[in-house]
């Protein structure tokens, strides 16, 4: 299925993209060329801790928040983790078409309703809660 | 005592100690790993690289991870003396390694990943299981592309299987972050069976290259789960179909679960359901299995990162480190013995695993 291939080739070109920008985003960080919004002593001395206690005492975003924290050095490595993480949304687009194409009506479903799964985990719906 | 007095005190001691081990290590793997090179092979060099493969792997678990172990407990008394970049550069390089041994023994780097670095460095297990799906996704990520076009990973069978694990690891991940947030412990210990189910389970895997299906069951009909593919090895073209079908999507909503609360990837159970329960080829299973964790470990991540369970300090440094690993681990395939590796690999996910339990409990008997 040429579907099959194109959704090969995207991922190839996204994985890869997002793991370089992981790189480059990373020294920016470490090496301090972009201010970070929580200094690194402070990550060191709570990721010990839970989730809600370590976002409550470093006054981290939850959900889509980061996007507002771009010119910082920690939160830019989001970009290359949403990348990998929004990936294979792209790609099933692909498959959805050439499904509808074919007329194969069961996997087309299939494919709509990974989407909307997939969707829902990442609008942060689920998994962003106060704390 | 600290861990720079112990080491002033004793590196003479470790030293001799080390040495005379890799020594006899050494000779030990050498005759483990030894294989007839062909006529006119340098013997020395692919012997020397064997043994490096080797040593390494065990090196860095018995030596690195008790060393790690002190240092943590220096951390948890609130003594550390470690520059902050002290435990990503060690999160790296032990990545690297992992990402070799994961590769050597046909074993994810998630289900090694989380059990070993909660056990044995300061991350609470919130961030460990978000940086564990990040590390199996971007694994999965690289290996798929190749698995597609050669036909070897099958969208028939990954579609449906895919949708219900990823919606199930939705759940398990909501699952898994309440339960820590009521107490970690319970989830370590959780996780801590978990591992050693799984090592049990590798070892005791009898995988069939090619199950006989006589005839495909009415579910599977109705998906069209079916397929060839060409077997490099024996140039002949394979036609497989899938039986019980239904019973293996249902097992896909318990694996699911357990990838999404525990962070780990899921291929430890992926392969074993669809080639022993849904008879499909064993290339076929590694290769859809792997295609198959870019999607279930892609919603369950999503609910870790929206969570704020994915730190860049933790989660980068370890996927770089295990693909790069995995680069180095695909060359030495060709010349390590993958059989003791898998066997150390399940040995190590035992204590891993045991470990877990004993940390989780709080007895201290592991260290």
């Amino acid at each position: 299925m040429s579907e099959q291939i194109t959704y090969a080739n995207l991922l190839f070109i996204g994985a890869w993209a997002g793991i370089l920008i992981m790189l480059l985003t990373y020294l920016i960080y470490v090496t301090g060329i972009l201010s970070p919004h929580i200094d690194v002593t402070v990550i060191t001395q709570n990721w010990g801790k839970g989730v809600d206690e370590y976002l409550k005492i470093t006054h981290s975003p939850q959900g889509w928040g980061w996007l507002k924290l771009l010119n910082k050095g920690d939160f830019l490595n989001f970009i290359g983790l949403v990348l990998i993480a929004v990936l294979t949304i792209i790609c099933y687009f692909f498959l959805v078409a050439g499904y509808k194409k074919r007329k194969d009506w069961v996997y087309f479903f299939i494919c709509i309703l990974e989407i909307a799964v997939l969707a829902l985990a990442a609008s942060g719906i689920l998994g962003a809660g106060g704390h | 005592m600290s861990i720079k007095n112990y080491l002033t005190l004793n590196t003479p001691l470790i030293k001799k100690q080390t040495f005379g081990f890799v020594n006899n290590f050494s000779k030990f793997t050498l005759f483990l790993n030894c294989k007839p090179c062909g006529a006119g092979e340098p013997m020395l060099s692919k012997n020397r690289v064997k043994w490096f493969c080797s040593v390494d792997v065990l090196l860095v678990f018995i030596f690195f991870l008790p060393l790690a172990a002190a240092a943590v407990q220096n951390t948890d008394a609130g003594t550390s003396t470690w520059p902050w970049w002290f435990w990503p550069l060690i999160l790296f390089v032990f990545c690297f390694a992992l990402g070799i041994i994961a590769v050597l023994a046909g074993v994810g780097g998630g289900v090694l990943y989380v059990p070993l670095v909660s056990g044995f460095f300061p991350f609470h297990i919130d961030f460990v299981r978000g940086a564990g799906l990040m590390v199996a996704l971007a694994g999965a990520l690289a290996a798929g592309p190749g698995l597609l076009r050669r036909n070897l990973a099958s969208l028939r069978l990954a579609l449906p299987v895919a949708l219900i694990a990823s919606t199930f690891s939705i759940m398990g991940a909501m699952l898994g972050l309440y339960l820590s947030k009521i107490d970690p412990n319970i989830v370590q210990v959780c996780l801590g069976a978990t591992i050693v189910g799984i090592a049990v389970l590798i070892f005791l895997s009898k995988n069939t290259e090619k199950p006989v299906v006589n005839r495909q069951d009415a579910v599977g009909l109705a998906l069209g789960i079916k397929g060839t593919y060409l077997d490099e090895a024996t140039k002949e073209q394979i036609d497989w179909k899938t039986h019980r079908t239904l019973l293996g999507l249902v097992m896909f909503v318990f694996i699911g679960i357990l990838a999404g609360m525990f962070g780990l990837g899921a291929g430890w159970a992926n392969v074993p359901v669809l080639n022993l329960l849904l008879g499909v080829p064993l290339k076929i299973s590694v290769a859809t299995s792997k295609f198959l964790l870019s999607i279930t470990d892609t919603s369950a991540a999503w609910i870790y990162m929206n969570k704020g369970c994915v730190i860049p300090l933790i989660a980068i440094p370890s996927i770089i480190g295990l693909m790069l690993g995995s680069f180095v681990g695909v060359k030495l395939l060709s010349v390590a013995k993958p059989k003791f590796i898998r066997l150390m690999v399940i040995f190590v996910l035992l204590f891993a695993g045991l470990k877990a339990i004993d940390k989780g409990l709080g007895l201290g008997v592991l260290g």
